[in-house]
């Protein structure tokens, strides 16, 4: 597994740059580093809001919510989600809260 | 990876002689090794879903470097396994002995043609595993060698194998053209079987295999989540019919056990499918569950080994017995009807535990074709319903969308249901337009990431092996202004989502059901303003 460093810190990441081991290692230095990878300039309440409910959802459910939970719960339409986050919740939001890549049929 | 523009498509794989290029290979097929590079292959298993399998050999490995890390004996293991097989299936023996190289499959498979490498000749990707099985099963292999198109088995080989065997989505369209019958599907499942014995796999197949073991689906949906999600589901039907449905979980006592892939309770678009499901069943007021346990239809297993298909397969039909239902009804899911259609029977059936022949309890109807799996399709039973004028239906409620259908490749070739979801769509929607015929049906081409393909590191692959298909798709685009693509499978629902957003960005991908379910006039329902996915109708556009 890759290794890549952030301000002194080091994280292992899968190859699509994940969390190898998801919220155990995850930290505010780790959301500084997805940040910058995913060109977002200003991290708002509202990217908080996702990533706290992303992360809540995943301590109850060990998998990430589907996209319309996701949009229920925050209250934010998808189109707003992706503002936030660029490449979208799976790749974006999941990816700076700690969570892994979802598989199967989707 | 970053997906490349079309017009780049034809040149960035295919630099060297191939059907792009129009340059003839120089070099013999044996002495042209794969080459490994990010974005022609899918990430090979994390040891942790390995070891959570007890498969042999888990590592962290990299198919880019010359060091895949492999048992010593390598070779020994995989002849040992490839002569276990050939004992084992009579099936591989007559198609490793009974090919002519007649090249009729030559270009009927959608990875040939949208890659244009040789090697994904369905013939010659046969010929991968064919030229080990002649030099050392064979006498005339044992002889001639090469001559004889026998090669012994070296690194090279192993490396096309993977290469190839997972270029490869056991469509079967090849198949219906051989004139032997042989079914290279076969040979790609005994080539991945061989791989896995030294460890050489991919894992998209074999973490949702893990999470299906582990949760009862591919997605890794506990029971308490699986329940959840269709909860919302209800919420959302709610709010478009005035409807509340009530859906059941693991209710013993229940006449129909109903199964369907768990994408359809997780992803877009499937989870409107499943809408339509769920109204379908309250409009006719069936005795149904669901399962939490038997809680996918899907069954990576098929992609894995005979083994691990007969297991995962083991787990709806022992959730049926434990309910104690009278038969089981499947949803749109592709693969799943291949391993109930063609292989349940003699490996964990028959499941003579159900009622002798499962019959529809709205219609009286007999499915005769179930009477050894127990098992009905979606569309067959709603194509029932139709039949027999059980069902209040406004197809101009999908005036909205201009319909073709894609034959997801199982439910057409393995199971032979062609005729079934083209009753129900010219019952539930009022602009139906086929695309052309060596394109569906019993020729239908793939949706280009089938077999747990469906990965996005290799999106390249995807889209040039979901060219054919996407092609067809355009044609009834142009021609007829077709903005919808129907289709029963839930691989199909993600992957003809991503083809078409890269090919025909004006089309959507929608499970025929989820047709159905707008279609559907519930009792005492209030106006429709919208479609299942909260889209507007026409008429009620902005």
């Amino acid at each position: 597994m890759p290794t890549l460093e952030h301000n002194g810190k080091a994280f292992t990441v899968d190859e699509d740059g994940f969390l190898t081991t998801g919220m155990e290692e995850w930290n505010t230095d780790w959301v500084e580093y997805v940040k910058g990878v995913e060109g977002i300039s200003d991290l708002t309440d509202e990217h908080w809001k996702v990533i706290n409910t992303l992360q809540e959802y995943y301590k109850k459910n060990g998998i990430a919510p589907m996209v319309r939970i996701l949009s229920k719960t925050t209250g934010f339409p998808l189109k707003r989600i992706y503002e936030l986050f660029p490449s979208g919740p799976g790749k974006g939001a999941c990816k700076m809260a700690g969570l892994p890549k979802p598989t199967g049929c989707v | 990876m970053a997906l490349i523009k079309a017009d780049k498509l034809g040149v960035s794989v295919a630099k060297d002689p191939s059907l792009m290029t129009g340059a003839i290979p120089k070099r013999h097929w044996m002495d042209t090794p794969a080459v490994f590079k990010p974005g022609n292959y899918a990430y090979p298993t994390k040891p942790s879903i390995m070891e959570y399998h007890k498969f042999p050999n888990p590592r962290e490995w990299n198919p880019e470097e010359e060091d895949w890390k492999l048992p010593e004996n390598w070779q020994e293991i995989l002849l040992k396994g490839l002569k276990e097989r050939l004992d084992k299936f009579r099936s591989l023996k007559v198609f490793m002995d009974c090919c002519v190289r007649c090249g009729a499959c030559a270009d009927k498979c959608h990875f040939f043609l949208g890659t244009g490498d040789p090697k994904n000749m369905p013939v010659l990707r046969a010929e991968l595993l064919r030229s080990v099985y002649k030099n050392d099963f064979t006498r005339a292999g044992k002889i001639l060698g090469r001559l004889a198109g026998a090669r012994p088995l070296t690194f090279n080989v192993l490396k096309d194998w993977f290469m190839y065997f997972y270029q490869c989505t056991e469509c079967r369209r090849c198949s219906v053209f051989c004139p032997y019958g042989i079914d290279t599907a076969e040979i790609t499942m005994i080539g991945r079987e061989l791989l896995h014995l030294v460890g050489v796999n991919i894992n998209w197949i074999l973490e949702p295999a893990a999470n299906s073991n582990r949760t009862g689906n591919h997605m890794g949906l506990q029971p308490h989540t699986f329940k959840d999600n269709i909860g919302y589901l209800c919420d959302d039907i709610e709010d478009i019919t005035g409807i509340r449905v009530e859906p059941t979980f693991n209710r013993k006592g229940a006449e129909v056990l109903f199964i369907t892939p768990s994408a359809d309770v997780f992803a877009e678009p499937g989870i409107y499918t499943a809408m339509g499901y769920l109204l379908l069943f309250h409009h006719i007021g069936l005795d149904y569950t669901w399962s939490t346990y038997a809680s996918e239809g899907g069954n990576f297993g098929l992609f894995t080994s005979n083994e691990m298909m007969k297991k995962l397969n083991g787990k709806m039909y022992n959730e049926a017995r434990r309910l104690g239902v009278k038969f089981i009804l499947g949803g749109e899911c592709g693969h799943m009807w291949r391993v109930v259609h063609q292989y349940m029977d003699t490996m964990n059936g028959p499941a003579d535990f159900m009622d002798e022949v499962p019959t529809s309890p709205i219609t009286g109807t007999r499915f005769e074709n179930a009477r050894s799996t127990k098992m009905v399709h979606i569309s067959e039973f709603t194509a029932d319903l139709i039949k027999n004028g059980k069902l209040k239906l406004d197809p101009s409620r999908n005036n909205h969308r201009k319909v073709t259908f894609h034959d997801s490749c199982n439910p057409a070739r393995a199971m032979g249901m062609l005729d079934e979801p083209r009753y129900v769509l010219n019952n539930v929607v009022n602009n139906f337009k086929e695309m052309p015929e060596n394109t569906i049906r019993e020729q239908t081409f793939c949706c280009g990431s089938g077999t747990g393909l469906n990965t996005d590191e290799i999106m390249e692959l995807r889209m040039r092996a979901g060219l054919p298909r996407a092609n067809a798709v355009r044609h009834v685009a142009d021609k007829y202004g077709v903005n919808t693509l129907s289709c029963v499978c839930a691989i199909d629902r993600a992957t003809l989502t991503s083809l078409m957003n890269y090919w025909n960005p004006d089309v959507q991908v929608c499970g025929v059901s989820e047709l159905v379910g707008n279609a559907l006039v519930m009792d005492g329902e209030k106006e429709r303003e919208t479609g299942l996915r909260f889209e507007p109708l026409e008429g009620t556009e902005g």
